[in-house]
């Protein structure tokens, strides 16, 4: 039976995580899984459609394009996928903030449960996650005939272009009188994203306040990099909550993670510590952060940020 | 409006987990247990709404050991009226929890049901949606603010690159964020009255609901460790160990 994976598209643009969750379904069809097929859900996605259907591996691309899955609100949402999940053996999605909203709502509706944020695939039905906020790797089987899986997206290498799949409409329309979109806030900014970013620099309480975050732009625009926070620095209300790494907040894994002014809590590095290199700059030798850091630098960060900007 | 708040027991969240020799999971044998932190913020929330005079009772529930019951004292010491106990020494798995809640919210009909969005030791994020959906009620997951008009919930959500907000008919199901409220503590007297308030103790099989687990547990095992690294005495080492030996940045 196929493998059906729930594209992430935010703004008419397919997301990267899709790419990532596919060489997850991948994974999942070389221990013996069926075709790959990508479903679109939302209003206004014909372009996202497109974009899909152009990753490597993917049969077929189905699209649910209709005013009733704007915003993809969980209550149609996540009907439409249990009305058509009879023809799949897995149901993928991105353990991203809609993935996690609405895949344990298709589960339920099927009867069935739900594996979340898997990070390796060991056979069709057998996967690894992370639990107690990473400290622990749990190997699960579903004895389930439909398995209900997010993926994280960034344990798994994006899949490159592939031959054009094709596109079907799926015209299902499941109407909701349960809920509805009121309005949206959206943080706005031309660096890349967290989730994907190959850099990440980040700050915590030491920053001692918002304005002090300001340090790190100059050095994220010449690395190219995304700026995050940790849990303390968005409870404090220095930046918005969307910029949180953590257990609680988003989960990254790139090249170089930077932490600044990061004491290193459990929560903190339960987002950060697949990282290929990590970074601290910390006053306090003592911080737990040093422990995962591969350079560690132990200096007062309002002299080390500016010295680090000019030496780039 | 009767609110329902489910909360668990769980590995107290400053305590740094071992995994067992044998790897069958991780060692909780003498472990200090708590409420999980997302269930104590959405105690707090309950708690708001009646004093706010939106909530006319509060019935905290869980589902777990019998230790558990400390965890339903604790809601009823921060101001939960009464409790329901659904005892059962198995571990339960996200989608029988959810079950077992459904029958509570059948038999209770409470206005709205608050949870947790996730368990500090499972990670899951589950139950609240699966219990929206057993339940045929709509979710406001990862709540950060929540507001009652009449019959309507809005809630604003805290979704990757922002904030969203929706209008959600009630009865509803919504779970936590960590930045929805901040838990108060139990003051002395109010953890003596708890006391006296009532726990009903019920089993699965009194509800109907196999606890039979779909997710085998095969194996547990702790995470490849970093290798401890360096420290550079400049931000000059810092980039040149960066340019040259890591090659993260050119």
């Amino acid at each position: 039976m196929s493998i059906l994976v729930i594209a992430e598209h935010h703004d008419g643009q397919l997301a990267d995580a899709t790419a990532h969750v596919v060489a997850a379904a991948q994974q999942i069809q070389q221990a013996g899984g069926g075709d790959i097929e990508l479903l679109v859900i939302g209003d206004g996605v014909q372009a996202v459609a497109e974009s899909a259907a152009g990753l490597d591996g993917v049969s077929k691309v189905r699209v649910a394009d209709n005013a009733v899955y704007a915003h993809q609100l969980a209550e149609p949402t996540a009907e439409l996928i249990a009305s058509l999940a009879e023809e799949y053996s897995h149901v993928l999605a991105a353990a991203s903030t809609t993935g996690k909203n609405v895949l344990p709502r298709v589960a339920a509706l099927k009867d069935v449960s739900q594996l979340s944020d898997v990070i390796a695939v060991a056979g069709a039905d057998t996967f690894k996650r992370p639990i107690y906020a990473g400290n622990a790797i749990a190997t699960v089987r579903s004895g389930d005939a439909l398995k209900v899986v997010t993926v994280r997206a960034t344990a798994f290498d994006a899949v490159g272009e592939g031959p054009s799949a094709t596109i079907e409409a799926v015209d299902t329309v499941v109407e909701n009188t349960l809920s509805s979109f009121v309005s949206e806030e959206l943080a706005t900014g031309d660096r890349p994203e967290l989730g994907s970013a190959k850099v990440v620099i980040s700050g915590g309480r030491g920053m001692g306040n918002g304005e002090n975050f300001k340090l790190l732009e100059g050095i994220a625009d010449k690395l190219g990099a995304a700026i995050g926070a940790s849990r303390a620095a968005v409870d404090a209300g220095f930046v918005p909550n969307d910029m949180q790494v953590g257990q609680t907040g988003k989960i990254v894994a790139p090249d170089l993670y930077i932490a600044v002014g990061i004491s290193g809590a459990i929560q903190h590095l339960a987002g950060m510590k697949d990282s290929k290199v990590i970074v601290a700059i910390n006053k306090d030798d003592e911080a737990p952060i040093f422990q995962v850091a591969d350079y560690g630098l132990v200096a007062d960060l309002f002299e080390a940020l500016p010295e680090l900007e000019s030496k780039l | 409006m009767k609110v329902l708040v489910a909360v668990k027991r769980v590995i107290d969240y400053n305590v740094k987990v071992r995994v067992k020799a044998d790897n069958t999971d991780v060692d909780l044998t003498n472990v200090k247990m708590a409420m999980n932190p997302f269930c104590e913020i959405a105690v707090e929330e309950a708690v708001r709404l009646k004093e706010r005079g939106v909530a006319s009772e509060i019935v905290a529930v869980t589902v777990g050991p019998k230790a558990a019951q400390e965890q339903l004292r604790t809601a009823l010491a921060l101001g939960a009226d009464r409790a329901i106990h659904i005892e059962t020494d198995d571990k339960v798995e996200s989608a029988v929890a959810a079950k077992l809640l459904a029958k509570v919210v059948e038999e209770e009909q409470p206005g709205l049901t608050l949870l947790g969005k996730q368990a500090i030791d499972t990670d899951n994020n589950q139950t609240g949606q699966m219990l929206a959906a057993l339940t045929g009620q709509p979710q406001g997951t990862f709540a950060s603010e929540i507001q009652v008009e009449d019959d309507k919930l809005r809630v604003t959500r805290e979704i990757d690159g922002g904030l969203q907000t929706l209008e959600l008919s009630l009865p509803a199901v919504v779970t936590t964020d960590l930045r929805l409220n901040e838990p108060r503590y139990a003051k002395l007297p109010d953890i003596m009255k708890a006391k006296k308030k009532t726990i009903d103790t019920k089993s699965p099989s009194d509800l109907g609901v196999e606890t039979s687990a779909n997710v085998e547990l095969l194996k547990v095992e702790t995470p490849a460790e970093r290798e401890g690294g360096v420290k550079v005495s400049s931000v000059d080492e810092l980039v040149d160990k960066l340019k040259n030996e890591a090659k993260v940045i050119s």
